[in-house]
C-alpha cells in the first residue's frame, strides 16, 4: 500500500482499546520512600467509593508499599482524615 | 537516644480559639519540661471530622514534631488521656525516610509536580 493510502486508513475503533497496560509500582518508579498519612487527597487514590482500601491487583503497588499505604490509610482513618465507611466518596 | 516523634491531636471544638491555643501550649510546655526538642509545630485549626467523635463533627487539629526520649512520649500520652478536651491523639516514631520527607516538605520540595526530589531542583529552589 502506498504511503498516502496508509494514512487514509480509518480505524472504526482505536487499536489501543484491548491493549493491556503494564502495571508498575508508582512508588518504586518515582522513588517515593515515605507515604504521609496527613494528606488525605493523595490517599484517596488508594481507596474505592465505599472507603475501602483497593487491592494490589488494581493499584499495581508492590507488597512493601501496599503495606505502607494501608498503614497510612488506617492512621488517617484514626485521625478522621479519612472515613471508615463512606458512600460515593469521590 | 533521642528518637524523633510526630504527634497529631484533636481538641474539642467547644474550646474557643485562645483556649485551644492555651491547651496546646500546656502540652508543648509539658514536652519541653521532659527535655524534648520541638522541631516543628503546625496548627491546622478547626476542621470537619469525617465521622463524629464523641458526638462532635468538628475538631481543632494540632501537629507537633519533636525529638524526645521515650519517657517523655509516655508522659505526654498520659496527659492526653487525662484531659477530656482531647478527642484523639496519634504519636508516630519517624524513621529516616519520614524525617527526610518532613524536611523536604518544609523546604517546599514535596509538591504535585515535585514528587521526585531531583538535585537540580535543590539548587534552583
Amino acid at each position: 500500500m502506498s504511503k498516502s493510502a496508509q494514512d487514509t486508513i480509518k480505524y472504526l475503533t482505536s487499536p489501543k482499546i484491548g491493549l493491556i497496560k503494564k502495571k508498575y509500582c508508582r512508588f518504586k518508579k518515582n522513588g517515593i520512600k515515605y507515604i504521609d498519612y496527613k494528606d488525605p487527597e493523595y490517599l484517596l487514590s488508594f481507596i474505592n467509593e465505599q472507603g475501602k482500601i483497593t487491592p494490589r491487583r488494581f493499584t499495581g503497588n508492590s507488597l512493601k508499599y501496599q503495606r505502607k499505604v494501608a498503614q497510612a490509610i488506617k492512621r488517617a482513618r484514626h485521625l478522621s482524615l479519612l472515613p471508615y465507611v463512606a458512600d460515593l466518596l469521590k | 537516644m533521642l528518637g524523633q516523634y510526630e504527634t497529631t491531636f484533636i481538641l474539642t471544638p467547644v474550646l474557643s480559639e485562645d483556649d485551644a491555643k492555651k491547651a496546646i501550649s500546656t502540652f508543648v510546655d509539658l514536652l519541653k519540661n521532659q527535655g524534648a526538642e520541638i522541631i516543628h509545630q503546625e496548627y491546622w485549626g478547626l476542621k470537619n471530622l469525617k465521622y463524629p467523635i464523641q458526638k462532635k463533627t468538628t475538631g481543632i487539629y494540632h501537629l507537633v514534631e519533636y525529638k524526645a526520649a521515650p519517657k517523655a512520649v509516655e508522659t505526654l500520652e498520659l496527659a492526653f488521656r487525662r484531659d477530656e478536651s482531647v478527642l484523639r491523639y496519634l504519636t508516630i516514631k519517624l524513621d529516616k525516610y519520614a524525617v527526610k520527607y518532613n524536611d523536604d516538605k518544609r523546604a517546599g520540595l514535596v509538591g504535585r509536580g515535585k514528587k521526585v526530589q531531583s538535585p537540580k531542583k535543590e539548587e534552583a529552589a
